[in-house]
């Protein structure tokens, strides 16, 4: 499997992914927000389809439009100009519909297209695991630093707005985070699964964990599993890789919830 | 002062009240009766419609020192999802006094520790909230406030979801660390009886003001005053 370059470029790929899609969703899950990462993944889908119209690189005009997505959904959310499942469903909708209009546009209607949507480890090129490389750095890095402030946001964000804590930076970094690991992920798993990554090995370590560093540890050991064993499944049954990724997290929920109940008793 | 949700009528009219630093207070009063919207005033987390709110001599709303004020809010303990345990869940407390960036230092962690050690749960630290009892979750939330080192600390509804035996015991903690730490302590609740033994002024409110004073001299038909007196 390894000798191809292309599974190489993928395993690479996805061993950033799978860190960091799970340690971003840590943060959403938590503050129930799970379904962010899917509004921003529609948004990403136009930036996506804007690349390929302007003829310059998907994953620059999808991060871009992943970022200004998401900075809105955090600005009609906490400005209270709608409710947060309002303001998730209004660029949800708007970002689908805008990636429709642009990819008829620019008569992009292909495979190419569709591997962005689901993902493929054959479109995964050398400069690709560069650009997710770095994002990766930069996201996984900017968790390290800011995870006692972003954990402290989770546990009490009242007594936090109270203290003089920068409440609106905070989650201003999260929703960016979000975005950036949409952008870095979409060529493994693809804008409409991306989501699924970033919450179910988290829903699956809130079941075993036993204190927040533990949860987000497990939810990034489950992720790197759930890739790693993904990647391969569909390399040797000729499966996509992001629904083989996402029905292995899935799969790893349904499991650490059987623990859970056996432990229990 | 006076204040109003979106210019609705007011849920406060009138309101004229001053704490001294260092005071016990129990604000009471039914449910609705405006006593969390009072305090969020005092915390700057509101502005009133007419009239100010200071803090410390300065307005609530633009208040310099926050990091000193420690708010255990409603119900906060009972939202939580994540399995937090009590020391994760107090060092949470430092974050405005500690920094923003990287993990805590040597000196915040120590007082993290003394936050612990002065609720009574160093035994049961690294423990997930989720199996300790309500009035232990209570007191950790409690040491999460302390670890600010506050000058003002206020409790809103601290006894929701404990057992009776655990609000009395809560009432102890809070007066001895009111003694202890000689901080000014606002405990709003719908009812007071866990700490009416313990505190020196007693201010009732129902859409302003109607009583406020000792609790001995609280009239006897308001001594509950979840119930719907006139």
């Amino acid at each position: 499997m390894f000798d191809s370059e292309f599974m190489r470029l993928a395993f690479a790929a996805g061993a950033v992914v799978s860190l960091l899609a799970p340690a971003v969703g840590f943060f959403l899950v938590q503050r129930r927000m799970s379904l962010i990462g899917d509004g921003i993944g529609h948004v990403a889908f136009a930036g996506v389809a804007l690349g390929y119209l302007l003829d310059v690189s998907p994953v620059l005009t999808a991060l871009l439009a992943a970022v200004a997505g998401a900075i809105g959904i955090e600005w009609l959310r906490s400005s209270r100009q709608a409710a947060a499942d309002q303001a998730l469903a209004l660029v949800f909708y708007s970002g689908i519909a805008g990636g429709v209009v642009l990819v008829s546009a620019a008569g992009a209607l292909n495979v190419d297209l569709f591997a962005f949507l689901f993902g493929s480890i054959l479109t995964v090129t050398p400069e690709d695991v560069v650009v997710v490389a770095v994002l990766g750095a930069v996201g996984l890095t900017t968790i390290g630093l800011f995870y006692r402030a972003l954990a402290g946001l989770v546990l009490d964000e009242e007594g936090a707005r109270v203290a003089g804590v920068p409440i609106t930076f905070l989650n201003l970094v999260v929703t960016i985070l979000a975005a950036m690991t949409v952008a870095v992920s979409m060529r493994v798993v693809g804008v409409l699964l991306i989501a699924a990554l970033m919450v179910l090995p988290v829903t699956a370590a809130s079941r075993l964990a036993w204190s927040m560093r533990s949860t987000l540890a497990l939810s990034m050991a489950i992720g790197f599993v759930c890739v790693m064993a993904g990647l391969s499944v569909s390399y040797y049954a000729d499966l996509p890789p992001g629904g083989t990724i996402v029905l292995l997290a899935a799969a790893a929920f349904v499991a650490a919830s059987g623990v859970a109940t056996l432990r229990e008793r | 002062m006076s204040f109003g949700y979106g210019g609705g009528p007011p849920v406060l009219r009138d309101v004229d009240l001053t704490v001294t630093p260092g005071e016990l207070v129990a604000i009471a009063g039914p449910n609705g009766g405006g006593k969390t919207t009072l305090v969020r005033i005092v915390l700057g987390l509101e502005r009133p419609d007419s009239g100010s709110a200071l803090l410390f001599g300065e307005p609530a709303h633009r208040f310099s020192r926050r990091a000193t004020l420690g708010y255990l809010a409603q119900r906060a303990q009972l939202e939580l999802d994540a399995p937090a345990t009590v020391e994760e869940v107090v060092s949470a407390g430092r974050l405005a006094a500690g920094g923003l960036l990287g993990p805590l230092r040597r000196r915040d962690r120590a007082i993290v520790d003394e936050a612990i050690d002065r609720v009574g749960l160093t035994s049961v630290r690294r423990r997930p909230l989720a199996k300790l009892s309500g009035g232990q979750q209570q007191r950790a939330f409690i040491a999460k406030a302390l670890a600010g080192n506050p000058s003002l600390l206020v409790l809103d509804e601290p006894t929701t979801g404990v057992d009776v035996e655990s609000q009395e015991a809560l009432g102890a903690l809070l007066n001895r660390l009111h003694r202890e730490l000689s901080v000014t302590v606002l405990y709003v609740s719908h009812e007071f009886g866990a700490i009416e033994r313990y505190v020196e002024r007693l201010v009732l409110v129902r859409g302003g003001i109607v009583f406020d004073g000792r609790p001995a001299d609280l009239p006897a038909v308001w001594h509950d005053p979840s119930h719907q007196h006139v």
